[in-house]
């Protein structure tokens, strides 16, 4: 089969690999139809993650029809048709009996490699780096899914693929984000980053009961999505002071959540920017966290900061001393996909929302090459790649 | 010299010690050694400050640090060997203990244990475990280089649901001891399970370091074994990638591209070879002892 592979930095290729097998009595294996490209691929592309190997095949975002099931998966069957979560939980550990499916401690083939930067490992992922289970991922023609019987949703023939491929990570993602700022009758929610984890917490906020969402970014392209289709409030912090600007829009108090949908490879014009640069350069520092350092600044007394941007390892100079004396409570992690397949599912059934919104490219699996330059070079126009493998 | 603090207890408590490699506090020379490394260091300290010379000086220096070595117990070549010999009271050998939390009740975890025979399904060294009558078993366990030991086993002691204990029996290619603890986790997290393993490798001090280089048995690889175990009992399976698809790796693009790179037919027709090789076919004639 055709598959993405890994080829080193800013260099992915699709080449010619075996079909994928049961493993393991709990797989089953999937044929892509949909599949699409993540920002945090581009942590991959730009040789930002650690533990990848020539020849790892990409892609955590894919959904498509059963093909084959291993013997102790018995609630599907050939040909349903699954949206797949892109963590891969046991569902019987005991962070999967408490829903934290991200942290399941039986997924992991490589836990003693992730325990020996983090002091525990959580769940495996398809297709991102060794350290995450060095899964293959689903950026191809077939896929194999460890823990059939648990992860992947059913989802009936009445919805098209571009409305239901985001439950597998960006859609429950933006929405966690916002269900972690803990949101109260006329809260204001400030979110850093209009990508698509963005514009889903936007859309998020709205649906747990925001007054208010305020949204940052620099691209024109992405603030004009935010504000049209979001119905967020937005500014372009390479124009205004994001800190004032914020204390100002929200009558003097500060927004009372404060999301972070940048992570670790986050921009900045100022001074703090080429330092970050810099020592990210000769490895002293691995992440880069100006979103977070402004979202902390931001945020009000007592208020929260909620972290869906991916972080990686390290960073320099955050303002914990704002943070401790401001009582602000963070959350963050990858998302606990399972939790919100159903409910999710069932607000793109009533219609609460479209999450095709946000594909503004479309290719074949032959394209992902050229899908992922776009992606990382056009991001005023790019929102989102998708690429159909029968194409 | 301070008496060293009192290892593991056979009671399954909090707050144990576990010495690291290089022992506690970095101690990792036993007392009876410490002493003689002070009585001879202060000699050749002595010898030495005598002979004022070249070999003088380093009798001074080479006592000086025996002196050292026995004041303070440490020893930076066995540090270097990640050997701790302070550690090891009459003929101890390598002492490994892992913990792991397992989401089952106690019984159920237990009698798995308890079944020998399922021990190879999560502790990768060992190729089989056979029951060989009551309390009574057979192992067989892997080594580098193909090599295999073997030996038989008796349960030392049983406290249901609490503690299965049991000891090779003389002959083994590598006597050794294992206990395995059990302990209701708090508020239904599951079960505690704590295993403590003692491998004697042959060879007194030069065995053990040579043990430790080579030895499959690391604390590491119990490690991995237990997170086995837990998987098994949680999952029903070990998550693997061991067969799945993936696209050229590293060494083979540069096999390749080295091809690519490889000229083709250098030898030209008519030329007489000495011996075959690839690159004569076709364009000479066979080789001259064809």
């Amino acid at each position: 089969m055709k598959a993405l592979c890994w080829c080193g930095k800013n260099n992915v290729q699709i080449e010619e690999v075996p079909d994928p097998q049961i493993l393991n009595p709990r797989d089953a294996i999937i044929q892509v139809t949909l599949t699409a490209i993540c920002g945090s691929d581009l942590h991959l592309y730009n040789g930002q993650i650690p533990t990848m190997q020539r020849g790892d095949i990409l892609g955590h975002e894919f959904m498509g029809r059963v093909v084959e099931v291993g013997s102790q998966v018995k609630n599907l069957k050939k040909d349903d048709r699954v949206v797949v979560p892109f963590t891969i939980a046991c569902g019987h550990c005991f962070f999967c009996q408490q829903n934290l499916w991200s942290l399941c401690d039986n997924s992991n083939p490589n836990a003693w490699m992730t325990e020996a930067l983090y002091g525990f490992s959580g769940s495996g992922l398809f297709g991102y780096s060794h350290m995450m289970g060095g899964y293959a991922g689903g950026q191809a023609e077939y896929v194999r899914v460890p823990f059939a019987d648990i992860g992947p949703v059913k989802v009936q023939d009445d919805l098209t693929d571009d409305q239901v491929l985001f439950l597998s990570d960006i859609f429950p993602t933006g929405y966690m984000a916002a269900e972690n700022c803990n949101i109260k009758p006329g809260d204001t929610v400030a979110v850093w980053g209009c990508g698509p984890v963005g514009q889903f917490a936007i859309k998020s906020a709205y649906l747990l009961g925001a007054e208010r969402v305020i949204a940052i970014d620099r691209y024109p392209g992405r603030l004009k999505m935010a504000e049209n289709y979001g119905k967020a409030e937005v500014f372009n912090y390479e124009e205004v002071n994001v800190v004032e600007t914020l204390k100002e829009m929200t009558g003097g108090r500060g927004p009372d959540a404060c999301i972070d949908a940048v992570g670790m490879e986050a921009h900045h014009t100022g001074m703090v920017g080429p330092y970050d640069k810099v020592k990210q350069s000769v490895y002293l520092e691995t992440d880069r966290p100006h979103a977070l350092r402004q979202a902390i600044q931001a945020c009000r007394k007592g208020g929260t900061v909620s972290i869906p941007g991916v972080y990686g390892g390290f960073i320099d100079k955050v303002p914990m001393g704002a943070a401790f004396s401001k009582g602000l409570t963070f959350k963050m992690g990858q998302t606990h996909v399972h939790n919100y397949l159903q409910p999710l599912l069932r607000h793109i059934e009533q219609d609460d929302i479209d999450p095709s919104f946000v594909i503004t490219h479309r290719m074949s699996l032959e394209g992902a090459p050229k899908g992922y330059e776009i992606f990382k070079e056009n991001k005023d126009t790019c929102m989102k790649v998708v690429l159909e493998p029968c194409l | 010299m301070a008496g060293i603090p009192t290892l593991v207890t056979d009671d399954f408590t909090y707050g144990e010690i576990i010495p690291t490699e290089n022992g506690v506090g970095n101690v990792n020379v036993p007392s009876a050694e410490r002493w003689a490394s002070v009585i001879g260091g202060s000699l050749m300290v002595l010898f030495g400050w005598t002979r004022r010379s070249l070999v003088g000086f380093f009798f001074l220096l080479s006592g000086g640090y025996l002196l050292y070595r026995g004041l303070s117990g440490k020893c930076a070549l066995y540090k270097a060997m990640g050997v701790n010999m302070a550690e090891r009271n009459e003929g101890t050998g390598l002492n490994i203990e892992k913990t792991v939390t397992v989401n089952k009740p106690v019984a159920e975890v237990y009698q798995f244990w308890r079944n020998f025979e399922n021990l190879p399904r999560f502790m990768q060294h060992l190729a089989t475990v056979q029951l060989n009558g009551p309390g009574r078993t057979h192992w067989v366990a892997s080594a580098p280089a193909g090599i295999t030991f073997e030996w038989d086993a008796e349960t030392v002691e049983e406290r249901e649901n609490e503690l299965i204990s049991w000891q090779s029996l003389p002959g083994a290619d590598v006597d050794n001891r294992g206990s395995v603890y059990f302990r209701e986790a708090p508020a239904g997290r599951g079960t505690e399970v704590k295993v403590k393993l003692e491998y004697y490798p042959p060879g007194g001090v030069a065995g053990v370091a040579f043990a430790k280089l080579f030895n499959k048995v690391t604390a590491q690889q119990i490690k991995e074994d237990m997170r086995r175990f837990k998987q098994v009992l949680e999952a029903g399976e070990i998550p693997t990638t061991e067969g799945q698809p993936h696209g050229e790796d590293a060494m083979e693009e540069e096999e390749h591209v080295k091809r690519r790179q490889k000229p083709l037919h250098t030898i030209k027709k008519g030329d007489v070879v000495d011996e075959a090789v690839w690159e004569s076919f076709p364009a000479s004639d066979p080789p001259a002892n064809w």
